[in-house]
C-alpha cells in the first residue's frame, strides 16, 4: 500500500513536527486545517491514511469521520485520531464510529510513527 | 404556641441577674422598652430574629431562652434525613433520639448541613469543568502547545542530521509554544484559584444562598440603613460581610440593600414602630398610611424587629429570589417550593392581594401543638412599562405566626414535596419520606 497520508489537523507546529517525522520516514504528506472542507479534500487528495484531530474549530473530528465511513469510496480508509482526552468513553465513541486507532496528545513521535506504519501494513 | 410562652419569663429571668435594665436591653436589639415588657411578662410571642438578638445580648445560647428547642432539632432532624436520602434512619423515633440525645442529634445536624455544602460545591466545580468554555478552551491550549513542544523537542534531540534551517524553524515554533504554554498554565492556575475560593467555610457555590446566609445573620433588619444613607455606605456593608464571597452574591446583596433603603425611605421607622405597635401589622393598612404599593409593605413589615415575619419573593418563573424563614413554617433551601403557596397562586392574578391562613401538615399531629400562619401575597409589576407589552412580575409573600382559630379557613401547604406529608395532594411532583408513596 502506497505511502500518502492527509493530515487533518489545525495547529501549525503540530503540522510541522509531524510533517517532518512523516516524510523523513518516506511518507508523502499533505495537510488540511479547515474541519468544514476537510471531506472535499479526501476526495481531493486520495490519501492512503488519514491522520484526524477530533477538535477542530467548528468542526467535530468525530462529524468528519462519520462523513467518511459514510461514502463508499472512503469508508474502509484507516483513520488514526488524535485527541486531547483520553477518557474511555472517548475511545469507545471513537471506536464505534470507526477510527481505526486513536491516540490522546501529547504523543511521542515514536508513536505515531508506529501507528501509521501498522495502519498501512494491517 | 406553648413553645414560646416561657421563653419571656426566661429572658426576664436573665436579665435581672445579670442585672441589665429593661431600657438597656430593649435598646440594645432596638425594640422599645415597653414592648420588651410585654414580652417578659409572655404577652408577646417572640421568636426568630428576635429571640437570636435578645440571646445574643443576654450571653446565652437561643434554644436555652426557647423552649420550643427541642421541637426546631426535631425538624431539622427530618429535614437531614430527607436529603440524605433516609438510609435507614428511624423516622419514627426522631423524637426520641432527639431527646434522649440532643447533642448527637445536633451533631448530625451540624454534619449533614456541612455535607450538603460540600455536594454543592463539587457539583459547582465539576459544571464549570464540563461546561465552561474558557475553561475547556485553555486546557485545549495547553495541552496542544505541550504536544507540538514534544514532538519539535523529539526531532531535534533525535534526528541526527537536520538542516540547519529546519533547526532554526523548530527553534523558533519551541520558543513561540513554550510562551503560549506559560500563559495556559498561568490561566489554568487562575481558575483553580477560583475554584479554591469557593471551598471556604459555609460557600454553598450558589451566589443566592451566600445572600441568604448574609441577610439571615444580619436578622433582615439593618439599623444602619435606616436614614439617609449613601451608596458607599452600602458598598462597605456588602464588603465586610463575610457570606459574600463571590462576586455575583455581592451584587445581589447591593441590589437587595439598596431596595431596603428604599423601603425604609418610604415607611420610616419610628413612623412604622408606632404603626405596628398601636395597630398590628396589617399590611394594607399600612400600605395605605404610607402611600406605598402592597410589596414594599411587606417586605417593610418582614423589615422589623419587633415582628416575627418570613418572607419569600420569586420572580415571574416562580424561582424564589430571596427568602427570609420564620420560625415553624419551612422554606425549602434549594430547589422547589410547593406550588399551593398563595405566592405562586398570586402570580396568576397579578396586582390582587391575596389572603390566606397556612398550616403546613406533618409537624404534629398534635392540635394543641399546630401552627397557623396568616399570608399575605401580591404579584406585581417589577419593570417599567413599554408600549404593547406586558411588565416583567414579581411576588412577594409575608408569612405571620397566627394564633391557632377553629372558625378560620386553613389551607395545608407544603414546604417541598420530599418531606411534606400530606395524602392525596393534587400538586405532588415526588414521594416524600414522611407519607407513603405518591
Amino acid at each position: 500500500m502506497g505511502k500518502h497520508v492527509l493530515l487533518i489537523e489545525d495547529e501549525p507546529n503540530i503540522i510541522e513536527a509531524i510533517s517532518f517525522i512523516l516524510s523523513r520516514d518516506g511518507w508523502k504528506v499533505d495537510t488540511h486545517s479547515n474541519g468544514q472542507t476537510a471531506l472535499e479534500a479526501v476526495r481531493l487528495k486520495r490519501p492512503d491514511l488519514i491522520i484526524l484531530d477530533v477538535m477542530l474549530p467548528g468542526m467535530s473530528g468525530y462529524d468528519i469521520l462519520r462523513g467518511l465511513r459514510g461514502e463508499a469510496a472512503t469508508a474502509e480508509l484507516p483513520v488514526l485520531m488524535l485527541t486531547a482526552r483520553g477518557q474511555t468513553k472517548d475511545r469507545e465513541m471513537a471506536e464505534q464510529i470507526g477510527a481505526n486507532r486513536f491516540m490522546t496528545k501529547p504523543f511521542s513521535n515514536a508513536e505515531v510513527l508506529e501507528a501509521v506504519r501498522a495502519l498501512v501494513d494491517g | 404556641m406553648a413553645q414560646t410562652r416561657l421563653a419571656g419569663s426566661r429572658i426576664r429571668e436573665r436579665r435581672l441577674l445579670q442585672q441589665i435594665r429593661q431600657s438597656d436591653l430593649a435598646e440594645r436589639v432596638g425594640i422599645s422598652p415597653s414592648y420588651l415588657n410585654l414580652i417578659e411578662h409572655n404577652r408577646r410571642r417572640i421568636g426568630g430574629k428576635l429571640l437570636i438578638n435578645i440571646a445574643a445580648a443576654l450571653n446565652v445560647e437561643p434554644s436555652l431562652l426557647a423552649e420550643g428547642a427541642e421541637a426546631a432539632l426535631i425538624e431539622r432532624l427530618r429535614q437531614s434525613a430527607a436529603e440524605a436520602g433516609e438510609q435507614g434512619a428511624e423516622l419514627e423515633q426522631v423524637e426520641d433520639f432527639a431527646g434522649r440525645f440532643p447533642g448527637w442529634a445536633r451533631l448530625m445536624v451540624t454534619q449533614r448541613r456541612r455535607i450538603g455544602v460540600l455536594e454543592r460545591a463539587v457539583a459547582t466545580l465539576n459544571d464549570r469543568l464540563t461546561h465552561d468554555p474558557h475553561l475547556a478552551a485553555t486546557l485545549h491550549e495547553v495541552l496542544d502547545t505541550a504536544t507540538a513542544i514534544r514532538s519539535t523537542a523529539s526531532i531535534l534531540a533525535d534526528t541526527r542530521e537536520i538542516e540547519p534551517e529546519w533547526r532554526d524553524r523548530f527553534h523558533r515554533n519551541i520558543n513561540e509554544d513554550a510562551q503560549r504554554l506559560a500563559d495556559g498554565a498561568r490561566a489554568l492556575a487562575g481558575f483553580l484559584d477560583a475554584a479554591n475560593a469557593g471551598e471556604r467555610e459555609g460557600d454553598t457555590g450558589s451566589p443566592q444562598d451566600e445572600v441568604d446566609a448574609f441577610w439571615t445573620a444580619r436578622g433582615g433588619h439593618f439599623a444602619e440603613l435606616e436614614g439617609t444613607v449613601k451608596n458607599s455606605k452600602l458598598a462597605k456593608i456588602v464588603a465586610a460581610a463575610p457570606d459574600l464571597v463571590s462576586a455575583s452574591a455581592q451584587a445581589q446583596a447591593l441590589i437587595a440593600l439598596k431596595r431596603y433603603r428604599r423601603d425604609a425611605v418610604a415607611m420610616p421607622l419610628s413612623e412604622m414602630t408606632k404603626a405596628v405597635d398601636k395597630s398590628g401589622a396589617d399590611p394594607l393598612v399600612l400600605a395605605a398610611r404610607f402611600e406605598v404599593d402592597l410589596g414594599t409593605a411587606l417586605r417593610r413589615i418582614a423589615s422589623l424587629p419587633q415582628v416575627e415575619a418570613g418572607l419569600v419573593i420569586c420572580d415571574g418563573s416562580g424561582t424564589i429570589t430571596f427568602r427570609q424563614p420564620v420560625d415553624g413554617f419551612v422554606l425549602p433551601r434549594y430547589g422547589s417550593a410547593c406550588p399551593l403557596w398563595p405566592l405562586f397562586r398570586a402570580l396568576s392574578r397579578p396586582m390582587v392581594p391575596l389572603y390566606e391562613i397556612l398550616h403546613q401538615p406533618g409537624r404534629a399531629d398534635d392540635h394543641a401543638q399546630r401552627r397557623d400562619f396568616a399570608a399575605f401575597a401580591v404579584a406585581q409589576p417589577r419593570s417599567a412599562p413599554g408600549l404593547n407589552r406586558e411588565p416583567l412580575f414579581e411576588a412577594t409573600m409575608l408569612i405571620l405566626p397566627h394564633p391557632d382559630s377553629d372558625e378560620e379557613e386553613v389551607s395545608a401547604v407544603g414546604a417541598n414535596c420530599r418531606i411534606c406529608a400530606a395524602q392525596d395532594c393534587p400538586a405532588r411532583r415526588e414521594p416524600s419520606i414522611m407519607a407513603d408513596g405518591f
